[in-house]
């Protein structure tokens, strides 16, 4: 019964996203009142009625009905609440189900702020409804989640033991409301061709802030996860998949900043719309790469070809729209505005163009092995330091330049001063790169020059924050978020120079020594959880000669599912990781151990909160002015606060 | 006007000089650091040279796996018509068993050995990587529904 209903109701928010493209669309026309009406209510209603289609397959779930073929596959009785819930989203059609929902919650933000004037609002809405539609068709032809299972068996198969963790479970929503929150940004500048409005930039600001936040949370999220769960200790592979939701925040980022230079200063016009086009193309292209099979990982639920063909004809309909509308209509906006050589737009170009390049180089190394296969069936595989050998530079270089753009003026800036105001800063990266030099070993030039930058970055961020005392809460987004660049950098920096690593099988009350810590071997218990059994190894963490702490490494086996899973043990101090992997059984209670210790690995994660506290900063000063023509006109302040 | 243009020209100029280098780089990275996939058959047909880094799948040949004192551990990997003896000093990932699919990357040494620097952790063992399936196929000893 509950698969019928949950179809019927997906078939209505079709309908409804149908109505709303059209009258959305038609809504863009000067006298079309009646139009817009329809748009946003209708806006409205696709979120209830795809609220409706995933609360009930959610229902499914928590109640095991595995009368749903899906909960079947996916779900089991024995799972916690928490796993039943993320196992809605943990399978290719639940996912799916989840985009569209995502989608509807930002075609529902659009009607409910009108940001900009009614007729790009309304065209906006048309767009969103296009997409709408097109998503719920893919979901009904190739993916539905709701087809029926008879006779419904007794036990459900189960959920992969590696997407039961709290991290995964919030992982994809976060991602999703990034890729997603992009298509917003998109249906904005499409709406800006269409109508020819050029404020679309401030009206879409809270949406790309918004997108960028979660696709940063989500991203960190991801890697946090890889880091504790997969056990090799690394955060970061340049795994197909993980470059599928960094090439998205890439462009995202250098459309955050290209259209701040189109709404202060009307630099960048239509490279802003194309930025915008571009922004979800890479969410496309992403979802194209994780959902197709064409690249098998833990992300890829299915190897289905009509899927991918499906997901390719969306994705050519979509960015081929978007760009012929580019070519017809953009000239319809005006051009850029002319700035001098020294002016914060040139800072803001050389930022785009880094991360524009360093998107490229991901797009490159991800797309080419595929092309490869599919033109002349050769495999391969693009190694970690062709990604590190291209983005060490580029990022460097980035970083350095960075602490320069929000001290210039825009139009015309001048450096001289810029760089005294900057001197402190300067001394800071000093500091940071001689106390490297002097203190840690090993020495390298990139680790030396990655705190270099950390310590310019920073010290430019504090100067920012106190340049601006007393500003409003938005004024400091970008110092904020900048900052928490450097600590990711110093982060990723430190643990990538200076980890050690031990790999030996041990025996009880055996002792070992990795970096600075000393460990002894306890044993190892079998232990069992809700649903998995466990090896569960005690190792003793020494001081001096008594036991500070007992780390609990975990070899698991969910037997529902057939599988095994490490867990791994993480003894962190803040600045560093004590990481222990607990490998197979040798044997009269030997055990292989994995342990590393990865200094400054917390920074990583820590620095991309502190990112997205940036973005919260500048969002939430966004959505306080209501009605930006009635700003405050303190040009200095104001305008200097982004 | 013409101060405009001259302007225009040199960021065009400037645009293209850092897309030639940051194509430059991609071209040269890629160069450098592209691993082919290759099965054991391909090794017993002498396509892999000594020393290079490639990505071995096949299938993780049963009653195969010997371990040593420490973390070192031997292993055979099988595409079910030639054999490679392969050495990884590490922990292997909880999912590697005997006679399931395997992804290592590593290069061979003089005696022939394929020496794994890493041996990926698969995520399902329902799941086959699709390049050993590729492998597996090639060879003949593919069987469909065997999935």
């Amino acid at each position: 019964m509950i698969g019928e209903l949950g179809q019927l109701v997906l078939c209505f928010a079709l309908a409804l996203s149908l109505v709303m493209a059209i009258s959305g669309l038609m809504g863009a026309a000067p006298t079309a009142f009646a139009a817009r009406k329809t748009a946003t209510s209708s806006a409205l209603g696709l979120l209830v009625f795809v609220s409706l289609a995933f609360g009930i397959l959610t229902y499914a779930f928590v109640a095991s009905d595995f009368s749903v073929t899906l909960v079947a596959n996916h779900s089991h009785t024995l799972k916690p609440l928490i796993y039943k819930i993320s196992g809605v989203w943990g399978n290719h059609e639940g996912s799916m189900l989840l985009w569209v929902l995502v989608l509807a919650i930002y075609a529902g933000l659009v009607a409910v702020l009108q940001r900009g004037g009614e007729r790009l609002t309304s065209a906006a809405l048309g767009i969103q409804g296009l997409l709408a539609a097109a998503f719920i068709l893919f979901i009904l032809f190739t993916s539905n989640p709701f087809l029926r299972l008879d006779p419904a068996p007794f036990e459900g198969a189960g959920l992969m033991p590696l997407l039961q963790d709290p991290g995964l479970a919030m992982h994809p929503p976060m991602l999703y409301a990034g890729y997603v929150g992009l298509s917003a940004a998109f249906s904005y500048a499409a709406a800006a061709m269409i109508v020819g409005e050029e404020g679309w930039a401030r009206a879409a600001r809270p949406f790309m802030l918004i997108a960028w936040i979660a696709l940063t949370c989500g991203i960190a999220l991801g890697s946090w996860w890889a880091y504790y769960e997969l056990g090799w200790g690394g955060f970061w592979g340049w795994d197909p998949v993980e470059n599928a939701s960094l090439m998205p925040w890439l462009i995202a980022t250098a459309l955050l900043h290209s259209a701040l230079a189109t709404e202060k200063s009307g630099a960048f016009r239509t490279w802003t719309l194309l930025l915008a086009i571009g922004g979800f193309s890479m969410s496309l292209i992403g979802t194209f790469l994780v959902r197709s099979g064409v690249i098998t990982s833990v992300h890829a639920f299915a190897s289905d070809p009509t899927r991918g063909f499906f997901i390719m004809v969306l994705i050519a309909l979509a960015i081929g729209g978007a760009l012929a509308l580019f070519a017809w209509r953009a000239s319809s906006l005006q051009g850029g505005a002319a700035f001098a050589p020294v002016s914060r737009e040139t800072t803001l170009l050389l930022n785009n163009v880094f991360l524009v390049a360093a998107c490229s180089a991901v797009f490159v190394g991800t797309i080419y092995p595929l092309v490869l296969d599919a033109t002349s069936g050769t495999k391969i595989s693009v190694g970690p330091p062709y990604y590190t050998l291209i983005f060490a530079p580029i990022f460097l270089a980035l970083l350095a330049l960075v602490p320069l753009g929000p001290a210039l003026g825009w139009k015309r800036g001048d450096l001289k001063p810029v760089l005294r105001s900057l001197t402190p800063a300067l001394g800071l990266a000093g500091v940071a790169a001689v106390t490297v030099l002097a203190i840690v070993s090993p020495r390298g030039i990139a680790v030396t020059g990655a705190f270099a930058v950390a310590g310019w970055l920073i010290g430019a961020s504090i100067l920012d924050i106190r340049k601006r005392k007393g500003a409003r809460a938005g004024a400091f987004a970008s110092a904020i978020a900048h900052a928490g660049l450097a600590i990711s950098l110093m982060g990723i920096a430190g643990t990538s120079a200076w980890r050690s690593e031990a790999l030996t099988v041990v025996s009880p009350g055996q002792k070992l020594t990795v970096g600075p810590y000393t460990l002894r071997f306890d044993g190892v218990t079998r232990e069992k959880g809700p649903n998995y059994i466990a090896d569960r190894a005690h190792i003793a963490l020494m001081d001096g000669d008594k036991v500070g702490t007992v780390l609990l490494p975990e070899h698991r086996y969910y037997p529902a599912e057939g599988q095994d899973m490490n867990d791994t043990a993480i003894h962190t101090t803040g600045f560093r990781d004590l990481y222990l992997a607990l490998g197979d059984d040798r044997g009269d209670g030997r055990y292989a151990l994995r342990a590393y210790v990865s200094p400054l690995a917390p920074l990583i994660w820590l620095g991309g909160l502190v990112m997205a506290l940036g973005g919260m900063l500048s969002l939430w000063g966004r959505l306080r002015v209501k009605e930006p023509q009635k700003e405050p006109a303190a040009p200095a302040v104001a305008l200097a606060a982004e | 006007m013409n101060a405009k243009k001259k302007r225009r020209l040199a960021f065009a100029a400037a645009l293209l000089a850092v897309g030639a280098a940051v194509a430059g780089a991609i071209v040269y990275g890629l160069g450098e650091n592209v691993m082919y996939f290759r099965s054991p058959s391909d090794i017993a047909e002498k396509q892999v040279s000594q020393g290079v880094h490639f990505v071995l799948g096949g299938m993780v040949e049963k009653g195969s796996v010997q371990h040593g004192a420490g973390a070192e551990v031997r292993f055979r990997v099988t595409d079910g018509k030639s054999t490679v003896p392969a050495d990884f000093n590490g922990v292997l990932p909880a999912l590697f068993r005997e006679g399931q699919g395997v992804v290592a990357t590593g290069a061979i040494d003089a005696k022939g050995t394929f020496i794994a620097s890493e041996v990926l952790a698969k995520h399902d063992e329902k799941y086959m990587p699709p390049a050993v399936v590729d492998a597996l196929k090639r060879s003949g000893r593919w069987q469909e529904g065997s999935k």
